[in-house]
């Protein structure tokens, strides 16, 4: 019984180990590949730091499992080792995993710059960042405010802006910025297929960038509890060549100006 | 070696309590409002276990939702007049109440009392040699205020028919709870919600200030700091924690009742710590503004963050307690324990911010959190390496309470290590709010602690009711804990790499996460697995309160001073007030193998001829 017990602690992480090896091929992991810029980088910090942990996971635990297994098959009869612990063992153990959290941590200070503080957002070919839009979240949808095509955005509502719900047109291939922002409770921006996320939070104006590699539609969802809708604010950006999204903004600003006229031009 | 002075009792006087004035007690005043220590924490224990199947059933519903979205529940659907009107059906609003009071049940209703109130109560004056508390009636009156919390959480829960009990998660971040308009269950359910919490804390606060007073002051003779059991050590420190973190949370809680002051009293005045200028929630008036919402967050971390270290360490104490014993065994590495405990507890103060990497603070304040929570990864993996220590070259006892402390350690190491992804700032950017926080926090709250509570339920029965558990049933409550368990709780890591954000009632709406839906059917079965083993642990520990086999004063031969009294030690606890001679640990020593046993009381003196061994 008591080999039993020992094997149960060696069977259970096994079990895990190969639940996670299957887990991509079943669809149990990343929503696809990273499809921006960041996101590539936000990966390759995951698998460093899987690495890391399935080796210190596997040696932790299988030690268990052995000196559980020690212990069921020892002599009966025979005492046990009378040690209060051993200081070259603590500072061995407390040295090595240093390096390894420090190394962690250095790893990832330039990728969370890049992120998160506005002065080191990419300046790709000299050209800053394009504000494409501001994402106003609410009770439960997102809404789009789009700068009139050839103006830049405002921070507040300008006559002339394009709106929609639900659906954001980005270009591809440059990192464009939305201005994140709510008109009522926190809301997070989450589109899980490039690794974006932000809370939205009120009373603040939050800009968030994302370089989209390729062309094709993405999902957004809402990732701070928000109210009993929180779960349906269902959206998606759609990334497209920036001749599309001219095509699109246009098509946009001409719904938006009909006035049942039949004016040659969209401006009134 | 300490020059023997009598104890001072609870209540100053030098003389031996348990021969003293002999009180006849009415059975209100011996068993209801008691100001015995053991009665009061076998109080906290019995409520806790009450609370804990409370937790367990809201916990089920979420999983019923997740498993078999918007169908009725079968047969408890029909049963609850709160579900008649949806023809049990969950509604959104009610999964938002679901999930929100599964957390503020189980963290303030059950972790954080069966801890300090229920094992720090009864163990501390029993393993440090003195005869009660040093405040026996604020003891009492931190048992009775937890019925006040449960009230108000109760009425939070039942208001308006259950369907807007308060939805806002119990993180309750503003605006959502700060305005009454934002959702069905931001009116008065979440005020009452706050009152409980407040009374809760009252309940705590009252407890820690007990601990520190009675650790520092009552020790028995001889019982240095560094004699004392890791148990009381980590009782201590976790004391330490309260007192300090929970004012926060207070403060921060009345700053949001004050906000809400028109939900208590007819009222338009209220003010506006958290709630900025022109907010429009649900076609309401724009707010006035000139608040933070993420002040709140800030105020609430901070207590929060503490919090999970309080919901920890007791259990950590009392793991190395009882690995010792189990494995006839010093712990390995007794001071770098202590000092493990006291970092962990010192770091916890300053990486509350790691729960806030998303929200919008200042990235420099992220990159400062980061760091402090790497570096408190550390203690922690070091007490792991110490556990495994204490077990090897063991002669170990494979009963229920080795495989609780083993289960302890093979999970605490998961939720270590699944810490440490969110640590790094990128990587959280995507796991914050999925399932795979979720994961980490069950694995050392529920994993973690509630295995090692299994376990010191267990071990310390026998001295709090004179009778044993049955090994037998423990143990096959253990297996099915453990596998329903992980079945529940590991997948949760992969659907949180998948992207399933928390707190969804529905996430299979979304194209990326539908094929996401058998796995969720597995862990809703596995959770119910689990759900119902917990009877057997209840059966067992009623049961065996009357007809356990009975016990002496040390069955387990273990060594710690509660052993040395009466199994169920009597009114002031000792004989005679005990002297201690040397450290808890002393198993299989060669002093003990002079008396021809493999374990040495603390309050054996030194044996002749051998060569002393003693350590501190």
């Amino acid at each position: 019984m008591k080999k039993f017990w020992a094997l149960f602690f060696f069977f259970w992480p096994t079990v895990a180990i190969y639940a996670c090896l299957i887990a991509p091929s079943r669809g149990w992991w990343f929503p696809g590949p990273p499809m921006s810029r960041t996101g590539v980088q936000i990966d390759g910090l995951f698998y460093l730091i899987l690495i890391i942990v399935t080796i210190t996971f596997v040696g932790t635990q299988y030690a268990l499992g052995y000196v559980l297994w020690k212990g069921a098959t020892k002599e009966p009869g025979s005492k046990a080792v009378f040690s209060h612990g051993s200081h070259k063992l603590e500072i061995m153990w407390t040295i090595v995993p240093s390096f390894v959290l420090v190394f962690i941590s250095l790893s990832q200070l330039d990728v969370l710059a890049e992120i998160r503080v506005i002065s080191s957002f990419p300046k790709d070919a000299g050209k800053p960042a394009t504000k494409v839009a501001e994402v106003m979240a609410r009770q439960f949808e997102w809404r789009i405010r789009y700068p009139k095509p050839g103006t830049e955005l405002t921070t507040e509502p300008s006559p002339e802006d394009l709106y929609y719900v639900n659906e954001l047109h980005v270009p591809t291939g440059k990192p464009v910025v939305i201005n994140l922002r709510t008109q009522d409770v926190q809301h997070a921006f989450f589109a899980p297929q490039l690794r974006v996320k932000q809370d939205a939070v009120p009373g603040l104006v939050i800009p968030v960038w994302f370089d989209i590699k390729e062309v094709g539609e993405y999902d957004l969802v809402c990732a701070e509890l928000c109210g009993w809708g929180h779960f349906k604010m269902k959206a998606r950006i759609v990334a497209q060549s920036q001749g599309s999204v001219d095509k699109y903004l246009k098509q946009l600003e001409a719904e938006q100006n009909e006035d049942g006229t039949k004016a040659e031009s969209a401006e009134e | 070696m300490a020059t023997v002075t009598p104890a001072l009792d609870a209540h100053g006087h030098a003389d031996d309590h348990s021969h003293g004035h002999a009180h006849q007690q009415s059975f209100i005043s011996k068993y209801v409002f008691s100001q015995d220590h053991k009665i009061i924490g076998i109080q906290f224990l019995c409520t806790t276990l009450l609370m804990l199947m409370v937790g367990g059933a809201l916990a089920l519903a979420v999983r019923w939702q997740l498993a078999f979205p918007w169908q009725n529940m079968p047969v408890i659907g029909q049963l609850f007049g709160l579900f008649q009107t949806e023809g049990g059906q969950i509604s959104p609003e009610f999964y938002t109440m679901l999930f929100t009071m599964h957390a503020s049940v189980m963290i303030f209703l059950v972790i954080i009392p069966i801890l300090a109130g229920a094992f720090g109560n009864f163990l501390i004056p029993l393993q440090i040699g003195c005869d009660d508390m040093a405040f026996p009636i604020l003891n009492m009156l931190s048992y009775w205020f937890m019925w006040p919390a449960m009230v108000c959480f109760a009425c939070s829960f039942f208001w308006a028919g259950g369907t807007a009990g308060p939805g806002n998660g119990w993180t309750s971040y503003p605006l959502l709870s700060d305005l009454p308009q934002a959702a069905p269950g931001s009116g008065a359910p979440q005020t009452f919600w706050l009152f409980g919490l407040t009374l809760i804390g009252v309940s705590s606060m009252m407890g820690s200030v007990n601990y520190l007073t009675t650790i520092i002051n009552m020790r028995a003779p001889g019982m240095t700091l560094f004699r004392m059991p890791l148990t009381i050590w980590s009782m201590f420190i976790t004391a330490i924690l309260q007192a300090f973190a929970l004012p926060v949370l207070t403060a921060a809680g009345f700053m949001l009742v004050f906000d809400r002051l028109g939900t208590i009293f007819p009222t338009t005045i209220h003010s506006v710590f958290f709630i900025p200028a022109n907010i429009i929630v649900n076609n309401a008036e724009p707010t006035v503004g000139g608040g933070q919402p993420l002040l709140w967050q800030h105020l609430f971390w901070f207590y929060s963050h503490p919090a999970v270290y309080i919901m920890l360490l007791p259990a950590m104490g009392m793991v190395s307690d009882m690995l010792s014993c189990m494995c006839r065994k010093p712990v390995f590495g007794y001071k770098p324990m202590v000092y493990s405990l006291a970092a962990i507890a010192g770091l916890g103060f300053i990486v509350w911010g790691h729960h806030m990497f998303t929200s919008g603070m200042n990235p420099a304040l992220g990159m400062t959190f980061m760091t402090s929570t790497m570096m408190i990864a550390l203690p922690s993996a070091i007490k792991t390496f110490n556990w495994i220590g204490t077990m090897w070259g063991g002669n170990l006892k494979f009963n229920a309470v080795l495989l609780n402390c083993a289960g302890f350690v093979a999970m605490f190491i998961v939720g270590g290590l699944s810490g440490i992804f969110m640590a790094a700032v990128p990587v959280d950017i995507y796991f914050h709010d999925t399932y795979f926080i979720v994961a980490h926090f069950h694995y050392v709250l529920f994993g973690s602690t509630l295995f090692g509570v299994f376990g010191a339920i267990q071990f310390w029965f026998p001295k709090m009711f004179g009778r044993e558990m049955n090994d037998t049933v423990q143990k096959w409550h253990f297996v099915l804990s453990f596998i329903g368990f992980n079945g529940t709780f590991f997948p949760m890591h992969l659907l949180g790499i998948a992207g399933m954000p928390r707190r969804y009632a529905d996430p299979y709406l979304h194209g990326y996460l539908s094929h996401l839906l058998d796995m969720n059917r597995f862990m809703t079965v596995s959770a119910i697995i689990m759900g119902l083993a917990q009877f057997l642990l209840l059966g067992n520990f009623f049961y065996s309160m009357f007809r356990g086999k009975k016990v002496g004063r040390n069955p387990w031969n273990a060594n710690g001073l509660e052993w040395t009294a009466p199994s169920p030690p009597g009114h002031g606890n000792f004989d005679i007030a005990p002297i201690v001679y040397r450290g808890p640990y002393e198993y299989s020593s060669p002093e003990s193998d002079a008396l021809g046993q493999d374990y040495i009381l603390q309050t054996v003196p030194h044996v002749a001829g051998i060569k002393s061994v003693a350590h501190h």
